[in-house]
């Protein structure tokens, strides 16, 4: 996304469309009464979660208003009292490696290293689950976990959103860990 | 008497700082460094390659071009930004980082970044993976046929592909339609419960640009100019990143 905001601004180009982040819309949807979650599934469980703050999507797009829509989604996904703010976090958010193109270039021991800061900061939430809208976030963060015998799973909060509506199946959970590959099935049947 | 001052012969010599000053709204504000080091202890990078941002805006000052262009600490700044909101006066320091990068032959910049970057300009789909116009939609077509049959609350779940005038384009990262397509179903499935008019394009339709990264101006105008045409081909009101 930042690719092509930043490109428009840099080589002149008029696009006479918006740009937004889905993230943003989760929560117009949520305000508006159009997306059904709740935290009811988490009630009991109390899983608790973190959120990653992508940078491109944060800091260098959309500022602290979408650090908030993405908070505003995530605590009515998983319940208020189950989600941990990492610290520093928003705009203020450290990367966590996986940007810039670190995951390809080649430096895999500096990625890692580079990314100590990050899993240091989410170890401190003692979150089971880190949250992460961006895939590079994404990639970066699962990484940071298995190279630590997974003390976090890392999920994509399409994930969650479906698991809170009980319409997320057997198929779409390779991201959720053991305490919740079970939980509301969607047509468990359909299993592969 | 001590010796003499040393005194500095000839006209200043052009540096990489006053070349990428040229360039930057401001300047990039590279010349006002109070040398505070806000950046260098909230930056993650500090410390690789015996480097730190603070560190690499004071050899760019001192016009140690020879050390700021070869450095492989740019490749592991990932131009995250944290440096530059933090800073009391706004200097643009992934900004220097981003054209020392490009001041690196394009052949010896890291290979799976120019390989990301080259694979996305193989076809309008812009996919850094190399998946085809084809490919995407087949891809798309028959997982979502599939989640219909198994699902029937979502029999008439769309994903439509290249629909004209619909509210969103939606953009998908390559690592879905290529490596993992169940993953693509729990977004179709939110847009669908919403009621979203969106759509697809075979062209333009993936997320990523890896020749922003790999600091090569050129290809990534070329991938913003591929992915705003498509979707403006469709006539879509906004153009929806998954992310």
């Amino acid at each position: 996304m930042f690719a092509v905001r930043f490109g428009l601004q840099k080589f002149k180009i008029d696009a006479n469309f918006e740009i937004k982040s889905i993230i943003q819309l989760y929560a117009e949807w949520l305000r508006e009464g159009k997306l059904k979650v709740n935290s009811d599934w988490n009630r009991e469980r109390k899983i608790k979660f973190t959120v990653q703050d992508p940078c491109q999507l944060v800091r260098k797009s959309f500022g602290d208003p979408v650090a908030e829509d993405l908070r505003y989604v995530v605590k009515a996904v998983v319940g208020e009292e189950n989600f941990i703010d990492m610290t520093p976090n928003r705009s203020n958010n450290f990367c966590c490696g996986g940007g810039g193109g670190f995951l390809q270039s080649g430096y895999p021991d500096q990625r890692r290293k580079y990314g100590e800061l990050k899993a240091n900061q989410i170890l401190a939430t003692k979150a089971d689950y880190c949250i992460t809208p961006c895939h590079n976030c994404h990639a970066q963060v699962h990484d940071l976990s298995e190279m630590r015998e997974h003390p976090w799973q890392t999920v994509h909060l399409w994930t969650l959103i479906c698991l809170s509506m009980g319409i997320l199946g057997p198929n779409e959970r390779e991201y959720l860990g053991d305490d919740l590959k079970e939980v509301d099935v969607f047509h468990p049947e359909s299993a592969m | 008497m001590a010796e003499e001052a040393i005194k500095l012969g000839g006209k200043k010599q052009s540096t990489f700082i006053d070349k990428v000053k040229e360039l930057l709204p401001e300047g990039g504000n590279l010349n006002l460094c109070l040398t505070c080091g806000a950046c260098s202890s909230g930056c993650p990078a500090t410390g690789l390659e015996g480097m730190d941002p603070r560190k690499f805006l004071r050899m760019a000052a001192l016009g140690m071009d020879e050390e700021i262009t070869s450095t492989k600490w740019v490749w592991m700044c990932s131009m995250c930004t944290r440096c530059v909101y933090v800073c009391p006066m706004k200097i643009n320091i992934p900004q220097l980082v981003y054209y020392a990068r490009q001041s690196w032959p394009r052949e010896e910049r890291p290979k799976g970044i120019i390989g990301s970057c080259d694979m996305a300009l193989r076809s309008d789909t812009c996919s850094a993976m190399g998946a085809s116009e084809e490919d995407f939609q087949f891809v798309v077509e028959d997982v979502l046929e599939e989640y219909q049959e198994a699902q029937p609350e979502f029999a008439d779940m769309k994903a439509p592909v290249n629909k004209v005038g619909a509210e969103f384009f939606l953009n998908q990262n390559s690592r879905e339609p290529v490596t993992e397509p169940d993953e693509m179903v729990p977004l179709w499935k939110i847009l669908h419960s919403v009621g979203a008019d969106w759509t697809y394009g075979t062209k333009g339709w993936a997320a990523e640009n890896y020749c922003l990264f790999a600091a090569d101006d050129e290809n990534w105008e070329r991938i913003v100019r591929t992915k705003v045409k498509a979707v403006e081909d469709l006539k879509a009101k906004v153009w929806l990143n998954t992310e």
